[in-house]
């Protein structure tokens, strides 16, 4: 029998705000244990939330994004549940009246867009991290990360494969970068992922038992997860066993994932509104003011690539996976280069040269113009493009410009016909048995001729131009 | 003659008769003579109100402050920095918070001096202060009778002239019964006026801190230091803030005088009513307007309350697990280390009321209980706004009894709860409320209850001072307190 598989994917974002979303202490989860905290984060007896509106525009930035509808009139709510890392016994978050509702991402799946419902976005409070020691003998708490500001993001079960969760998380990642709400690092922590997966007989419209799946802390983890979990349950109705609901673990060992709880165990959150915290009334002007700053996304971006630039779809795609080497990207071709050559450049040396240094391209030491000016030089047929390469990588190391470097280095092209024609006659009249090729019909007898002047000029000349001069001078013979 | 006023003590200092330390020695002195038998307090700083005594007394910046040099107490549930605060719980048993209530620092920039913390029930979940973890603070007018509660420690102190003002917290009642039972002046602002940042949360959409003091002119000075809008307190209100003394002495011609018509009066006792009626008559005469209101939907204020404060305390007392400060358990396994730490820390009537309110919580009873509460708790708000179409403030008792025998109620929390049927109704829907003596039953003190329109408190402020100077019953010294 073949099977549906049906995912839907729940997606935490810890917001890059400067202060935690309830009291004022840094956002920073990194530092030294316990030290970004205060009485109201530790949940002192008492203390009082009060909201950081940083992070709700954040979190209604990144609504809009989604194409989220916006519930201007929200709330926020109490999840109640016992744990050491959770101070107050209960985590604000929102049940009700989320943030956003009804949004959407799209991901290209075989060359076609496809649509992934976003079912809610909501804001939360962050809980802290548990250290337990490996014998069992007692917990460490780090309250660091107690109160950081987060928007959990839930799918529609709209996802039909491993490989379409990864391509969603990849362009929600990608969205939230453009907004600059998020670091996104999931090895971090600041984006985190829990997956919901079922399967059903093909043409069934009634969903199968879910299993939640949680633990994976990379792109690749979500799809090996979800992987793993499309073959076991398969098998299981293969065998005609039954999916048990459960929450699961994706193990990194051994690539599989383990039951954690049984729907039995599930926590009855006691979801109340929180008293604490007036209601949010967002104002028209204000929402207006944070749609009109949104950056253009990166679906926007492709299409513009493609139809304005006129760059092939890949392209396009690949330029804007990320903000950075867009926005780099666009301040090449702002400085007056080629949309094509710099796309080249962009994608192949500069992307390749960052990557091994383990740079960002905002880290990039050839600014934009420079590389303009270079592809430029290309152009305007001033060096070949073999010189560009090492103009290029000169330019990479002393961060000077290519003109700078043309000059310095002697690395002109000779496109002067009167300096070039000696050469030329001399290397026809050195080479009868190319010349004779050539004139029998073999094209390739001329780039050994081509070569030779080249290697005469030391690599300066022009070839196109030496082309040229040499099928005259050999057709004038 | 009884004890000095906030308003004579205020006066006797600027005019330079006496000094702040004066005021301090003399609470210390009372407390020391009274205490032992009254036991309203949980704790008293001596040195350090000596220390802030001297400090106020030689630094000139306090020469203006509004309460300079005035002893008070403050109820245990309101955190003081340094300061061992209890809420009256085991489980908060050495606590010492790292933090001042946003009211203990306006006190301080107002220069008053805190002589200590007072007693209550327990987490201020009670009407008699019996169920604090620690001891049971006695009637100032009868030794054998509960002060009520939950602030029974603030409003013993200040009946028996231990402080002239305390501060206190009311949920349910917990300012206006407590000032009724012991003959104080006590009063409940608006829902928002106070900053509750520092108030170890019973019930948060209902908690609400006030003044217990001598007179309402006293409550006027105190809650002109203590109102205002917090930005640590979300639900604070920034409705601007008068002053609150001006104008209290405008009498109470034309003013109306809202009485309601079908008042559930099962269980009032007959001493309460004549005291009650006999105060209406007063204002009356005074030239009040006394026009008949309705709140139909009254009789199921007690029990809306009982889901909603029991609701939210469930959540708001999950953080004393034993974790991170407070009472912690040994035990081997974390489940057990909650179970014992809050088995040991709480006491039955707060286990109660938390089991209450998860109950009513749950998954699949939200909507049969918290839910319709929450409606039920709208009607009775709107209630309010349409008889206050009729009229500038309502009058009713304060509570149905005068103070009942310690141990009467303890055992049965539905008698107990009973207690609050008049003072529940102005928690729900957000309103100021204040207990004005208004005559003695048996020995024991009846207290008026003013309910008025949301920030309106200086209208109650104004009648129940235009009622304070008319009143004219007799005023039995206490039992346990100081005379002068």
């Amino acid at each position: 029998m073949n099977y549906e598989t049906i995912i839907g994917l729940e997606v935490h974002v810890e917001l890059k705000t400067d202060t935690k979303i309830f009291c004022g202490c840094r956002n920073d989860s990194k530092s030294e244990p316990n030290t970004n905290v205060c009485p109201v984060c530790l949940g002192h007896p008492g203390t009082l939330p009060v909201l950081n509106e940083r992070a709700l525009e954040l979190a209604v930035k990144a609504a809009l994004a989604l194409h989220c509808k916006i519930n201007q009139k929200s709330k926020f709510d109490r999840k109640n549940y016992f744990y050491p890392d959770l101070p107050k016994g209960y985590q604000i978050s929102q049940y009700d009246k989320p943030i956003g509702e009804h949004g959407y991402i799209e991901i290209e799946v075989n060359g076609e867009t496809k649509r992934i419902g976003i079912t809610r976005l909501h804001l939360e409070e962050d809980a802290g991290k548990s250290m337990h020691a490996a014998d069992g003998s007692h917990t460490l708490v780090d309250y660091n990360r107690t109160g950081v500001p987060l928007i959990e993001i839930v799918s529609e079960p709209d996802i039909r494969s491993p490989e379409e969760a990864r391509l969603y998380l990849e362009a929600l990642k990608s969205i939230m970068e453009y907004c600059d709400v998020s670091d996104c690092k999931m090895e971090e922590g600041s984006l985190r992922c829990d997956a919901n997966i079922s399967l059903r007989p093909v043409g069934q419209t009634a969903f199968g038992n879910k299993v939640e799946l949680k633990n994976m802390n990379s792109f690749r983890f979500v799809q090996r997860a979800l992987e793993y979990e499309v073959e076991r349950q398969r098998e299981r109705y293969e065998s005609g066993e039954p999916v048990i609901q459960e929450t699961r673990r994706f193990d990194e060992a051994t690539q599989t994932t383990v039951s954690m709880r049984t729907k039995e165990e599930a926590h009855d959150y006691r979801y109340f509104p929180e008293p604490d915290l007036v209601d949010l009334d967002i104002d028209d002007a204000w929402l207006e003011r944070i749609r009109a700053a949104l950056p253009e996304l990166p679906s926007a971006k492709r299409s513009r690539y493609v139809n304005e630039l006129g760059l092939p779809p890949y392209d396009a795609g690949v330029l804007t996976s990320d903000p950075k080497m867009a926005a780099y990207y666009e301040a090449v071709i702002a400085a007056g280069a080629d949309a094509k050559q710099a796309s080249n450049w962009v994608m192949s040396d500069v992307s390749g040269a960052l990557n091994g240094e383990g740079k960002t391209f905002a880290e990039c030491p050839i600014p934009p113009e420079h590389l303009a000016g270079l592809i430029g030089e290309i152009a305007s047929g001033k060096i070949s493009s073999k010189q560009a390469r090492e103009v290029f990588k000169l330019m990479w190391e002393t961060g000077k410009s290519a003109a700078e470097i043309i000059k310095e280095k002697g690395f002109e092209q000779v496109s002067d016909p009167a300096q070039l024609q000696p050469i030329i006659d001399e290397v026809v009249a050195n080479n009868p048995k190319s010349v004779a090729d050539y004139k029998g019909g073999k094209e390739r007898a001329l780039a050994a001729l081509v070569g030779q002047v080249m290697k005469a000029t030391r690599g300066k000349a022009n070839p196109t131009l030496v082309n040229e001069m040499l099928i005259e001078k050999i057709k004038s013979l | 003659m009884r004890t000095p006023t906030v308003k004579e003590i205020l006066r006797s200092i600027s005019a330079g008769e006496t000094r702040a330390r004066d005021w301090v020695e003399h609470s210390l002195r009372a407390i020391r003579e009274v205490d032992g038998r009254l036991k309203a307090f949980l704790l008293v700083d001596e040195e350090q109100a000596l220390a802030a005594a001297d400090r106020i007394d030689r630094a000139k910046m306090y020469q203006n402050a509004p309460l300079r040099g005035v002893p008070y107490a403050a109820k245990d549930n309101i955190v003081t920095r340094g300061v061992r605060t209890t809420a009256a719980s085991r489980i908060l048993e050495n606590y010492i918070p790292p933090y001042n209530a946003t009211v203990i620092d306006k006190l301080q920039q107002a220069a008053a001096v805190m002589v200590g913390k007072t007693n209550m029930d327990e987490f201020a979940m009670g009407s008699s202060t019996e169920t604090s973890a620690f001891q049971k603070t006695a009637n100032p007018y009868g030794e054998d009778r509960v002060p009520g509660g939950s602030s029974g420690g603030s409003a013993a102190a200040v009946a028996a002239g231990l402080v002239p003002f305390a501060l206190g917290s009311d949920t349910g009642g917990s300012i206006r019964q407590p000032a009724a039972f012991t003959g104080c002046f006590g009063m409940k602002p608006t829902y928002g006026r106070v900053s509750r940042y520092g108030l170890i949360a019973f019930a948060s959409s209902l908690d609400q801190i006030g003044p217990f003091t001598r007179t309402a002119e006293d409550a006027a000075l105190v809650l002109n230091a203590i109102c205002g809008h917090d930005p640590l307190d979300s639900t604070s209100s920034r409705q601007p803030v008068p002053n609150f003394a001006d104008g209290i002495d405008r009498g109470v011609k034309g003013v109306r005088v809202g009485i309601v018509r079908h008042l559930p009066e099962e269980g009032l006792e007959p001493g309460v009513k004549a005291a009650v009626h006999r105060a209406i008559q007063q204002l009356e005469a005074e030239g009040a307007e006394i026009v008949e209101i309705e709140l139909p939907h009254m009789e199921y204020a007690v029990a809306t309350y009982y889901l909603i404060a029991p609701a939210e305390a469930s959540s708001n007392l999950a953080r004393y697990d034993g974790v991170r400060y407070g009472r912690r358990a040994e035990a081997s396994s974390l489940l057990e280390m909650y179970e014992r730490s809050r088995s040991e820390g709480f006491g039955m009537e707060v286990k109660r009321r938390i089991i209450i309110g998860t109950y009513a919580l749950s998954s699949g009873y939200y909507d049969a209980y918290y839910k319709r509460a929450q409606q039920m708790r709208t009607l009775i708000r709107q209630d309010y706004e349409r008889a206050f179409e009729a009229c500038d403030v309502i009058v009713m008792p304060t509570a149905p009894t005068t103070a009942f025998k310690l141990g009467e109620k303890l055992d049965n929390p539905l008698q107990m709860y009973l207690n609050d049927i008049y003072t529940i109704p102005a928690n729900l829907a957000g309103l100021p409320g204040a207990s004005v003596p208004c005559g003695f039953a048996d020995g024991l003190p009846v207290g008026l209850q003013l309910i008025g329109r949301p920030f309106d408190e200086a209208t109650i402020l104004r009648v129940a001072h235009a009622y304070e100077q008319v009143r004219d019953f007799a005023w039995p010294k206490p039992v346990l307190g100081v005379a002068e």
